[in-house]
């Protein structure tokens, strides 16, 4: 049904005291403290003695009208129809009674299909991009990797047996909108765009020009049309053009890898916060469930289980360890690629006399 | 109806999808399949995704199409392969605006849901990577159609390009005892103060703010906002004494010192017998020990924020992450609140007035350096800004540069002065 009248314009953000869960709102600015109950269930107590408790579930982040509609009914029965979304796309089902706790969980799990973790030192949901399903630049899937590499981690979501949380992105380009995480994944492209010089009059060339971070990319006259050239051994295949430009192709579907990165934190607790660092390279692009990432992050998984101590995360400790440590420990081999070669390359040699022999 | 020409008998296709309809975690392959029998352009999009996971290739290309009055919140996507999926011509996400720190009520879901439903393809996400409610799949008259329709109840299109962005973010007071300030009152506060940006883009580039309650900052804004918000406090940090002495039996000394004290990284704290002491003065409100003991410990009163500038991923010139711009800021008070929005004017008058076409603030700052950039929003250099003074000594002091280059005549900066013989005061 179309509608032709002209809706208020700039109404801004919701108003969201609406949608608090009556405990929220009543104690809202006195909480006292939380405890987590069991691995997806929190309990928040209030000054006033009020207790809130959170059933977390992962969801899928991308769903159809009707399975909001089931999660909707699911509120309605338990948590007076209130729920909240996180950061990582898990659900957050509020309750106030908590005899109705197991109930609740049961049909989240049951009912709805959607596990129930993801809290404490455990593996969370996977803040991930759109890829093939709708984006314009991807060279890879998001929803999909995301839902094969959590069918594997299923047990780590649902248990808290980490030395602290794993935070987990994927991404399906190299501009890594979901960003660093204590394991990212991105895709990599392997050589320099290809231009379509018949198709340049549909991009603004001063811009395709200026976006170049490596300065690679020269204005040119080709075949009598306007377009641009690349000084092939400046470009760094890094895809910004393509951004600014869709006839200046980066992607190809028989030489885009994966690499996996570890150690981003954004937390400020015990140390600053880190971005992810390279940690293996070359994995293939493996439709539809990416066995070999999989196998990759497991791996990780394992060894700073083992060897991660209470409160350090992923990144801290390999910090502490050394990452020719981390190496030895994954099996993962150590390359010249894993040397930086960015503007704070040299900052992130090791530059002291302090090596294990 | 908008979506509704096209070949409607279209089978479903998709083998490789298939696979991953199995499995734990729930499947949105499962989810779409089970819905495309009400929506033939969900049959036509799994179609295609299954090409792409077959050829592993990408059919969308952008393009651009706005609400009427907005120049922004409308990512649209056409497909190259609409000769063989009609519908999907036209398909694209509508971004709303999502509540402060995502809490929603049924009511408003089935809203967002029947909306998505009767517009367009009827597939939510919640949430986008900057936030945003995203809505898929809708044609031209149908991202019209939707976007009039929700903003007739109440709701608002999102962000997008070189705009600011929908912000986020965490919960905050409404349900977490860390949370050092208001979160959801100022995300709200700064969306509809600075709504014509986020819906004309008129800046450079993009810019995102993000709020956390405090320094665990659960909405990622340190390396994912342009400006992170980050709450923190002043002075004494509130320690319960009789929690703590509980905490020590329950857990045991040797875990206090293995995973608080020697976790703290002024190491600001000491333990003798059962009494924790804090120096206060030295805490940088990390939040480790009050995340390990949190019925023991509590953030101080002196409630107020640390604001950031320039985070941003890799393109162009590498990652940034944020670093200060303002140690501390109270944030509690409509004239706060006032205060902030004043700042944030001054911020993006001299970035827009002197920023490169798509530059974000932090790349800007690399380039013209943050001394420069103080300058120019009219901040005092103060040493909680960096990690560590500058180990080049090229360096260009007005004060000490001869008057006929332009500099001061006196060649005594007002920077340190040798106290005068004598001048000590024996007591």
């Amino acid at each position: 049904m179309s509608n032709n009248a002209m809706a208020p314009r700039d109404q801004g953000a919701p108003d969201y005291t609406k949608y608090l869960h009556p405990l929220m709102a009543k104690n809202y600015g006195q909480w006292d403290y939380h405890e987590r109950v069991r691995p997806g269930v929190l309990v928040h107590v209030a000054e006033s003695g009020d207790k809130l408790f959170t059933v977390r579930a992962g969801s899928p982040r991308t769903m159809s009208a009707d399975t909001v509609r089931k999660v909707c009914d699911v509120a309605d029965k338990f948590c007076q129809g209130f729920v909240r979304f996180t950061t990582r796309s898990n659900i957050e089902f509020l309750l106030g009674d908590e005899s109705k706790l197991d109930a609740l969980i049961q049909e989240v799990e049951q009912g709805l299909g959607w596990p129930v973790g993801g809290t404490g030192p455990s593996v969370s949901n996977i803040s991930h991009t759109q890829g093939w399903l709708h984006c314009n630049l991807p060279g890879s899937d998001a929803a999909g990797s995301v839902k094969a590499l959590m069918d594997d981690l299923i047990e780590e979501f649902k248990t808290e047996s980490f030395p602290n949380r794993v935070h987990i992105s994927s991404s399906c380009c190299q501009i890594n909108c979901a960003s660093h995480g204590d394991i990212s994944v991105i895709v990599q492209h392997h050589h320099v765009p290809r231009i379509n010089h018949d198709n340049m009059q549909i991009c603004e060339l001063p811009k395709v020009v200026a976006i170049c971070p490596a300065a690679a990319i020269r204005p040119a006259v080709v075949n009598g049309k306007e377009s641009v050239q690349i000084v092939q051994e400046k470009c760094m295949y890094c895809g910004a053009c393509h951004g600014q430009c869709p006839s200046m192709e980066i992607r190809d579907a028989q030489t885009d890898t994966l690499s996996i990165w570890v150690g981003g934190k954004m937390s400020n607790a015990r140390s600053a916060p880190t971005f992810m660092k390279l940690a293996v390279w070359g994995l293939p692009n493996n439709p539809p469930r990416w066995p070999e990432v999989s196998d990759a992050i497991k791996r990780i998984l394992k060894a700073y289980k083992e060897g991660g101590k209470d409160w350090e995360r992923l990144g801290e400790w390999i910090e502490r360890i050394g990452w020719q440590r981390f190496f030895e420990k994954t099996g993962f081999p150590f390359t010249k690629y894993h040397i930086d070669d960015s503007p704070e390359a040299l900052s992130n040699l090791n530059r002291s006399a302090m090596v294990r022999l | 109806m908008s979506n509704e020409m096209g070949s409607q008998g279209m089978a479903l296709r998709t083998p490789m999808l298939n696979e991953l309809e199995s499995g734990p975690w729930p499947s949105f392959v499962k989810d779409l399949k089970e819905y495309s029998k009400k929506k033939p352009q969900v049959v036509q999009l799994l179609n295609q995704l299954e090409d792409s996971y077959e050829n592993k290739w990408n059919y969308w290309l952008g393009k651009i199409i706005n609400v009427p009055g907005y120049g922004g919140g409308v990512i649209a996507r056409v497909s190259e392969k609409a000769d063989q999926y009609p519908l999907l011509a036209n398909f694209h996400t509508v971004r709303i605006i999502e509540p402060p720190g995502w809490v929603y009520n049924t009511e408003a879901l089935r809203d967002l849901a029947d909306a998505a439903e009767q517009h367009g393809a009827g597939i939510l996400q919640f949430h986008g990577m900057s936030g945003d409610i995203l809505l898929l799949g809708f044609d031209d008259a149908g991202s019209m159609s939707v976007a009039e329709d929700l903003m007739g109840s109440g709701w608002d299109i999102g962000g997008s390009g070189a705009a600011m962005r929908t912000l986020q973010c965490c919960v905050g007071q409404a349900r977490c005892e860390m949370a050092c300030y208001d979160t959801m009152k100022a995300t709200k506060f700064i969306t509809d103060s600075f709504i014509e940006f986020l819906h004309r883009p008129e800046f450079v580039y993009k810019f995102k703010f993000k709020l956390s309650g405090c320094g665990n900052d659960c909405s990622n804004s340190i390396v994912r906002s342009d400006m992170p918000i980050i709450g923190t406090w002043r002075g004494p940090m509130q320690i319960d004494q009789e929690k703590v002495a509980e905490f020590i039996d329950a857990k045991g000394l040797e875990y206090l010192i293995d995973n608080v004290i020697t976790r703290c990284p002024t190491r600001c704290i000491s333990v003798k017998g059962k009494t924790l002491k804090v120096e206060d003065e030295e805490c940088v409100h990390c939040m480790h020990c009050i995340n390990v003991m949190h019925k023991a410990l509590k953030p101080g009163k002196d409630r107020g924020v640390t604001i950031l500038v320039g985070g941003h991923r890799t393109l162009k010139i590498g990652d940034t992450m944020s670093s200060v711009l303002v140690p501390f800021m109270k944030l509690e008070t409509d004239e706060d609140l006032e205060n902030l929005k004043e700042f944030i004017e001054r911020v993006w008058e001299f970035w827009n007035d002197n920023g490169m076409d798509h530059e974000r603030i932090g790349e800007f700052i690399h380039r013209v350096g943050m001394a420069t950039f103080l300058d120019g929003v009219g901040l005092e250099a103060d040493a909680r800004m960096i990690a560590r003074p500058r180990t080049s000594p090229y360096i260009k002091f007005e004060e000490l540069a001869p008057s006929r280059f332009g500099g001061e005549t006196t060649h005594k900066p007002q920077v340190w002065n040798r106290e005068p013989e004598g001048a000590e005061t024996a007591d």
